[in-house]
């Protein structure tokens, strides 16, 4: 994976040292805190209901086992020894004191890693592949792309006042495993006469008016990306609206502007861009692609897994996916266990998978826009002795893609913009679909509950999705069907009038077994439901 | 505590800028005030006659001066280029990195902060109209 030259190390050390005196000037009463805000919002610090909370940017989701032992140990000294893996596939600390964010920073930049521009208005952290490197579908691996563009998007002087925040995926592979067309730009990497170049999306987002981003651009080359991106950038910043927040990110302007006069705007942009010798050589992307060459892989390795024991066979069949190279799997650590917080994961944990990463993964990490962890490197041997340990730290529920793999924001418990509270509905709908055994019967399943409209946990995008909403001052639950974030990308349509807790629970168990009862032979819920649509679902749940 | 910084060793313009519309119209100014929602862009018929350029920023998080000052700069213009409202300490080193040359913040900005926050970066990743060399290109040796 990538390592910081002192160029990059100089540049997290600054950052630091800048925000040690912000924070400082802060608590001198020097800056108001309407001042301050802006400025902390770029390092990630956002004041929640009960304090500050910190957001940790996991450039594209990768990390090595001592990155993750830092981040064991910051739950453990900063906060209440808790830290919660987001679906952007950061981490974030929801207890922390801004006499401390500093110092927290300067630990994290110990190890290479940091908090810039995880809030605010700017490009925000870039999300990938969590397979990237190890998929056997991939076209090449997505993360140098990335890495170039984590540090163009760093500190970029033209973009950092943007009218909304913007998100940036680039995948790989044409299955999508990091709803990339959901993004504020999707770069989809793909080989054309046998040269590799991206094809671009913009628009996309969840949010109040969901929607997936149509395609702008069918190839734009490596020696040109940057200048490509800021063109979209530019027109974006200029014209995006900024008049209501809720109107502010760029899917509204390629909506209103519509698809076609965007992208003219952009092309002209890009035409004037490129003039200006602003991609770095292609020098430089060799550079980075060396940090992801393939490591050096054992050859003649064992394909044998022994599967007698029953609760690591059914780990395997769902927890284990196909790595790209013969003798190796990737294992995926669920952070999902039935009643607990999804995505949460305790100091101890995230100290054990960093250990279990240096011992098993060749010292590597990602972590999935579903809060899940996966070791990209694990031999088929170890496998076995790996769940051992999973299971013994709680670290081993058998439920990737499973209706308990539940994906949630942190809503009303913690979050000051939420409407409802998202983790308790994901604790009981785990709970009463392990109790009643059905999980294993519905397969494939991506349930996804945001606490408001802003869409953290990803309702649109889930096969069934849950929406947080005030009604009269009471929670209450919205349901959506149909929705996939997926390389089938759809939005998730409104069954209906809302539940309360215990209703929305219900709901979903009677959208499920009305998919039990209908399926063909091999559909997934969402197959189902495409084919039969709206009308008998709605029947089941209301009538 | 200052309310004017100047990095053009005084070659400031002591003029009143007009609305871009009244610079477009018959005036013979030469300066212009440009307000967030105007096109920077119109101006680059006339860079030859300009001496300021004032952009606005009645609020800090509209970023949308950013951009017009890096379109004149890309499009040559040597003027001063000033930014002006709501400016603050924090927000120099990306306006620097813009083009801009001269401040006109509402609140008074003090000295010392603002050299600090302009030098604290010894190197930046993006290539702009500041001319300073992107990390890639130390990296590789190129210009
Ligand atoms: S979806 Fe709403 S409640 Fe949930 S984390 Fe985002 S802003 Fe907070």
């Amino acid at each position: 994976m990538y390592r910081y030259d002192n160029y990059d190390q100089a540049m997290v050390d600054a950052r630091v040292e800048e925000f040690r005196d912000q924070a400082r000037r802060r608590l001198a009463g020097e800056m108001t805190e309407d001042q301050f805000k802006p400025l902390r919002l770029m390092n990630g610090l956002y004041l929640q209901l009960h304090a500050y909370m910190l957001r940790v940017a996991i450039p594209y989701g990768t990390l090595s086992g001592p990155q993750m032992r830092m981040l064991g140990q910051i739950a453990r000294k900063y906060d209440k020894g808790y830290g919660h893996f987001t679906t952007r596939q950061n981490i974030q600390y929801n207890w922390i004191k801004l006499e401390d964010a500093a110092d927290i920073l300067a630990d994290l930049a110990s190890v290479e890693m940091h908090a810039i521009q995880t809030s605010g208005n700017c490009i925000r952290n870039i999300s990938s592949d969590q397979y990237a490197g190890v998929a056997a579908d991939e076209v090449t691996d997505p993360r140098p792309w990335a890495e170039l563009l984590r540090q163009w998007s760093s500190f970029h002087p033209e973009f950092s006042y943007l009218p909304r925040k913007f998100k940036i995926a680039v995948i790989a592979s044409a299955q999508d495993r990091a709803a990339m067309r959901l993004h504020d730009i999707g770069l989809e990497l793909v080989k054309k006469d046998g040269v590799i170049g991206a094809k671009v999306f913009a628009g996309g987002g969840m949010g109040r008016t969901p929607m997936v981003a149509p395609e702008i651009r069918d190839f734009v080359t490596e020696d040109e990306i940057i200048a490509y991106v800021e063109a979209c950038l530019r027109v974006y910043n200029r014209y995006g609206r900024r008049d209501n927040k809720y109107k502010a990110r760029i899917k509204i302007l390629v909506h209103e502007l519509g698809v076609e006069e965007y992208r003219r705007q952009v092309e002209e942009e890009f035409a004037h861009m490129k003039t200006l010798g602003i991609d770095p050589p292609v020098a430089e992307l060799d550079r980075i692609r060396s940090y992801f060459a393939d490591p050096a892989y054992e050859s003649g390795l064992s394909e044998e897994v022994n599967r007698s024991d029953p609760d690591f066979a059914l780990w395997l069949d769902r927890n284990v996916v196909a790595h790209k190279q013969p003798g190796y799997a990737i294992a995926n650590i669920s952070l999902k266990p039935v009643g607990g917080i999804p995505g949460d994961a305790t100091a101890e944990q995230i100290e054990l998978m960093a250990d279990l990463a240096e011992r098993y993964s060749l010292d590597e990490l990602r972590v999935t826009h579903a809060q899940n962890i996966v070791l990209p490197y694990v031999r088929k041997a170890d496998l076995y002795a790996l769940w051992k340990e999973l299971d013994e730290a709680g670290l081993g529920a058998a439920n990737l893609d499973r209706i308990s793999d539940i994906i949630a924001c942190p809503g009303l418990d913690y979050c000051s913009l939420a409407n409802a509270r998202s983790i308790p509905v994901a604790q009981k709908i785990a709970t009463r679909f392990a109790g009643n055994g059905k999980e294993a019967a519905i397969g494939e399943m991506k349930l996804k509950i945001s606490g408001c409209i802003n869409a953290c946990g990803h309702h649109h995008a889930g096969h069934i999705g849950i929406l947080g909403v005030d009604r009269k001052g009471t929670e209450n639950y919205q349901l959506l069907l149909g929705g996939s974030g997926a390389e089938d990308c759809s939005l998730g349509q409104i069954t209906g009038p809302g539940f309360d807790e215990n209703g929305i629970v219900d709901a979903v168990e009677r959208v499920t077994d009305l998919y039990l009862a209908q399926r063909s032979e091999g559909e997934r819920f969402l197959d189902t439901y495409r084919r039969l649509g709206m009308a008998p679902f709605k029947e089941a749940i209301y009538g | 505590m200052v309310d004017h910084l100047d990095f053009r060793n005084g070659a400031v313009s002591t003029e009143t800028p007009v609305s871009i519309e009244e610079f477009l119209g018959a005036s013979n100014a030469t300066a212009v005030r440009i307000e967030p929602g105007e096109d920077a862009r119109a101006l680059l018929p006339h860079l030859d006659r300009l001496a300021l350029v004032e952009v606005s920023f009645p609020v800090f998080g509209d970023g949308r001066g950013y951009s017009s000052a890096r379109i004149l700069r890309e499009a040559g213009y040597q003027g001063e280029l000033r930014a002006s409202g709501d400016v603050l300490v924090d927000q120099l080193f990306a306006m620097r990195r813009s083009g801009f040359d001269s401040f006109a913040p509402n609140a008074p900005l003090d000295p010392a902060v603002v050299k600090a926050s302009l030098e604290r970066y010894a190197d930046v990743y993006q290539k702009t109209v500041d001319g300073r060399r992107p990390v890639w290109a130390k990296r590789h040796e190129v210009a």
